[in-house]
């Protein structure tokens, strides 16, 4: 129907039309780079090689992507660890105030982001609050290295997407219907085994999505590992930044861009199958 | 009397509200300390928010800032609102549903090298505009995703009842459809200026060389990386506070901004 | 009932979703000023034909004539044909005085006009109190009130409603039911209804069309559909039916050792698989087989449920056919006003006979 033709164009259009100029044409253009060489004063010189990819498995690179991976899982990890504790109270507190506590939890997500890193820096530095509070308690004679290592990254960017963390958890285990823990119950299984045999089954969607969201924000990320970093722990995202401003090896950098964007579509997709899977077997966490 | 249960849960989410927000508010002490300096209380002072007002360069970067949040704002929240409509409108196939998505989580750095790889290709000028084009990307999908969840939970016959009762299609998207996704419009527009206010990587990459198309965050960047500066302390407290009350008016525009 | 002029006409309309055709080369006659129900099973096509009434959904053959002129070209903002929504699809950002204006400001009337008869409607629905709510402050039969007087303001050829009670809990829905009847009597308005409550159907439309499987099994007033059903289909769609299942011969079917006697649709020569049915209050019981003309059939009470007005007995008749299409060997039910019979003059595990009169017996197609 030509109407409907028409009412599409004038809706999606102009949204679609930009995203296809700035967001598919740019993309596709980095693939194809990570397939040319690299060109003698930078730039690329238009001769087609796959030796970007074999470069890319290289130990050195291989051993970054590895490094990016751990510190991304720690910071997952941890996030969850500390993050579903805190969705469960909110969950569990009365309904009219669980929305302020959410909001409370939101609110440092979308403040700037650097001066959220910037701020850790102030408290872990040698002379910063945590080092002189653990003085001054008397539990360290000199101050500890915490800046600049692995342990600041993996704070930061806990720090960072914890509240994410506690959104997707939350948003699962208040959709569980509380009559199914109550069934549980009834049937006779205390409180922590109705935890583990029920709630955390029903709730593992939001786990997952918790989870993934970390690890794939952190794997690329650049502000934190370079400021928190200091340049002495290398992740993708630092090593992407210098092939393109520092080597200036577009094809190299390309290639990097792309593995990086592969591995997290895998999790994402890995994700969105758990669930769909989560949702085919039981809607109840779903209702 | 509450069970030991109960206890340690909100035990730990005071720790986490702590862990939120301590180093949040240590800044913001710091920014009224004397001597400026990140180790020890010297006394109240205002004077770094006085240098902060009085530095040409953070000033120029502020309005630098603004303008591309307000361009990039205006411009995300046309295209994206209409893109909202017309995917719930129609069930959209995966494809452009993958298009929406992806400037949400493709990392920062990977867009913003595509989009310098880009420009630089055309060889178009970078300058302010070109940070505009580039934030428009993320924005539009976060605009997108805002109004499509306000969308969601329409009943969509209200759109038939307004052609049923004679409406061309144009005046029941002014008349019908406009006035009631407007509060998530007008959320997905606060999120997108709180974002663009906010970004730094793509802002970096695409400004081009000189200080004329500085942003606030390529300013706080360089202050953080070379060489702490006291008004930082200063800035990041304006700059949180403006971050705040922007979330909060969006959020009572239109739950479910932040998530909730 | 005597024969009004014609406001729309359909005319072999057919639509198909895929290999399912939801409305099947479905002829149909809406006549001026009376209340028509559409009736049929969930998935019988009968959302489906309001809504090509209504220009939402195009007919994929057929036309749809509305006082002789083809609508099908015709676009549903500009067709004189109101649908009132199951869901009723109230403006939530517009008061009830702005929503019921909307229809009028389409049309372009003027303000004292649009001011004039928002007033005559909210009189008539009994809105004038709530005129300045927002439907989320309205309770459901209010809302439905709304929905009724947005699509009445604009005077439309037709008004159609699509489930327009099934939101309503039951003592509303019942109440409701005589409202919107006395309502279509005042503006003497063509009403067009949807549903597939029977009940409903009968308390209200002056005619109805039995539609299964996209097609029309039947039209007709209430009563005809009840006393007179053309297929078996309809005879157990519309209130309770008994089935006896045996060989047909004219208006007779074999049946056990006898033959039950009644008439057959338009006087078709039935031969071949058969049923006569009969409605439960016809239905008396004896002890003994009756003398005369009568028909009868034996059987063992196995159930007496008391029901107030009335008495449901239930007997197991060998070879009878439920309303529902069960199998053979299930019951009969017997429905006795209670003022005659008394309290403890059958009781279960007796055998009767099950009699009643051929005028009341249809003999019909298996």
């Amino acid at each position: 129907m030509p109407r409907s033709l028409l009412r599409d164009w004038l809706l999606l259009g102009p949204g679609l039309t930009w995203l296809a100029l700035f967001l598919v044409v740019p993309c596709g253009m980095l693939l194809v780079f990570a397939f040319f060489e690299r060109g003698v004063y930078g730039g690329i010189d238009y001769i087609f090689t796959l030796e970007n990819f074999s470069r890319a498995i290289d130990p050195l690179y291989l051993s970054i992507f590895l490094t990016s991976a751990k510190v991304a899982g720690l910071a997952a990890v941890i996030a969850l660890l500390i993050g579903y504790p805190a969705a469960y109270a909110i969950a569990r507190a009365p309904a009219r105030r669980q929305t302020a506590y959410l909001v409370l939890v939101m609110l440092p997500f979308w403040s700037n982001y650097l001066i959220r890193t910037y701020a850790w820096i102030v408290l872990l530095n040698r002379e910063g609050l945590v080092n002189k509070g653990l003085a001054g308690l008397g539990l360290v004679s000199e101050p500890l290295p915490l800046l600049y290592n692995e342990f600041a990254i993996v704070t930061g960017l806990v720090y960072n997407y914890l509240p994410f963390v506690v959104l997707a958890i939350y948003s699962s285990i208040s959709r569980l219907n509380p009559e199914v823990l109550e069934a549980s119950e009834d049937l006779g299984a205390s409180a922590p085994r109705t935890f583990w045999r029920v709630t955390l089954p029903l709730t593992l969607p939001g786990v997952a999505a918790g989870a993934v969201f970390v690890f794939v924000l952190s794997i690329g990320n650049f502000i934190t590992p370079d400021l928190l970093g200091g340049g002495r722990l290398q992740m993708v995202g630092n090593v992407i930044y210098d092939q393109f401003l520092t080597a200036r090896d577009w094809p190299f950098g390309a290639t990097l861009s792309f593995i990086l964007i592969g591995i997290m579509m895998i999790l994402l997709f890995s994700q969105a199958m758990l669930v769909r899977k989560a949702q085919g077997e039981g809607g109840i966490a779903h209702a | 009397m509450p069970s030991p249960a109960r206890f340690w849960l909100g035990a730990h989410l005071r720790l986490v509200y702590l862990f939120l927000y301590v180093p949040i508010a240590v800044l913001m002490v710091l920014s009224f300390n004397r001597a400026g300096l990140p180790t020890a209380w010297t006394g109240f002072s205002l004077k770094w928010y006085g240098a902060l007002a009085e530095s040409q360069a953070i000033i120029n970067a502020a309005l630098n800032t603004l303008i591309v949040a307000v361009i990039s704002t205006v411009l995300a929240t046309l295209l994206g609102a209409l893109l909202a409509v017309g995917m719930e409108y129609r069930r959209r196939g995966p494809g452009l549903e993958a298009m929406l998505f992806a400037p949400m989580i493709i990392p920062d750095i990977v867009l913003a090298i595509a989009l310098l790889s880009f420009f630089t290709l055309l060889d178009f000028t970078l300058g302010l505009h070109s940070i505009i084009l580039s934030h428009v990307v993320f924005n539009i999908a976060f605009v997108c995703a805002v109004v499509r969840t306000r969308l969601r939970s329409f009943d969509w016959a209200v759109f038939e009842a307004s052609v049923d009762l004679g409406a061309s299609e144009a005046t029941t998207f002014r008349r019908i459809i406009l006035p009631m996704i407007f509060p998530g419009v007008l959320a997905g527009a606060m999120l997108a200026f709180t974002l663009s206010v906010d970004e730094f990587i793509i802002a970096y990459f695409t400004a081009g060389a000189g200080q004329s198309s500085t942003t606030l965050p390529m300013q706080i960047y360089s202050m953080i990386r070379f060489g702490v500066t006291p008004e930082i302390n200063a800035m990041a407290t304006v700059v949180m506070l403006v971050s705040f009350t922007l979330v909060l008016l969006a959020q009572r525009a239109n739950k479910g901004v932040v998530g909730v | 009932m005597s024969e009004r002029p014609t406001v729309i006409a359909i005319e072999g309309l057919t639509k198909r979703f895929g290999e399912i055709t939801a409305v099947d080369a479905v002829d149909l006659d809406l006549r001026e000023n009376e209340f028509f129900a559409l009736l049929g099973p969930s998935g019988c096509g009968k959302t489906t034909l309001l809504r090509m009434i209504a220009g939402f959904t195009g007919p994929d053959a057929g036309r749809i004539l509305l006082d002789g002129r083809d609508m099908t070209p015709v676009r549903p903002n500009r067709r004189p044909v109101n649908l009132m929504f199951q869901s009723y699809a109230l403006f939530p950002h517009m008061t009830v005085t702005q929503n019921i204006a909307y229809g009028l400001e389409m049309e372009g009337c003027g303000r004292d006009e649009i001011r004039r008869r928002v007033g005559e409607m909210l009189e008539m629905t009994e809105l004038s109190p709530l005129k300045d709510r927002k439907p989320e402050h309205l309770s459901g039969g209010q809302r439905q009130r709304v929905a009724l007087a947005r699509a009445l303001v604009k005077r439309p050829r037709v008004l159609l409603l699509d489930e327009p009670l099934g939101a309503l809990d039951k003592k509303l829905r019942e109440q409701m039911q005589l409202e919107l009847k006395r309502m279509q009597h005042e503006v003497g308005i063509t009403f067009v209804i949807v549903t597939h409550d029977q009940e409903e159907a009968l308390v209200m439309a002056d005619r109805i069309a039995v539609l299964k499987d996209g097609r029309v099994m039947q039209v007709g007033a209430p009563r005809e559909l009840y006393e007179y059903p053309a297929s078996r289909f309809v005879a157990g769609f519309i209130g309770k039916m008994n089935f006896f299942a045996g060989q047909g011969r004219g208006a007779e079917v074999a049946f056990g050792d006898g033959v039950l006697t009644g008439t057959a649709p338009g006087g078709v020569e039935l031969a071949g698989p058969a049923v006569a049915a009969v409605r439960p209050e016809r239905l008396r019981l004896a002890p003994q087989r009756p003398e005369g003309s009568l028909n009868a059939v034996p059987g063992r009470i196995v159930d007496i449920a008391y029901h107030g007005q009335d008495l449901n007995v239930h007997v197991e008749v060998r070879g009878a056919v439920d309303s529902a299409g069960g199998e053979a060997g299930a019951r009969v039910l017997v429905r006795l006003p209670a003022g005659e019979a008394e309290e403890g003059d059958w009781q279960a595990g007796q055998d009767v006979w099950c009699c009643w009169a051929p005028a009341h017996t249809r003999v019909l197609a298996m």
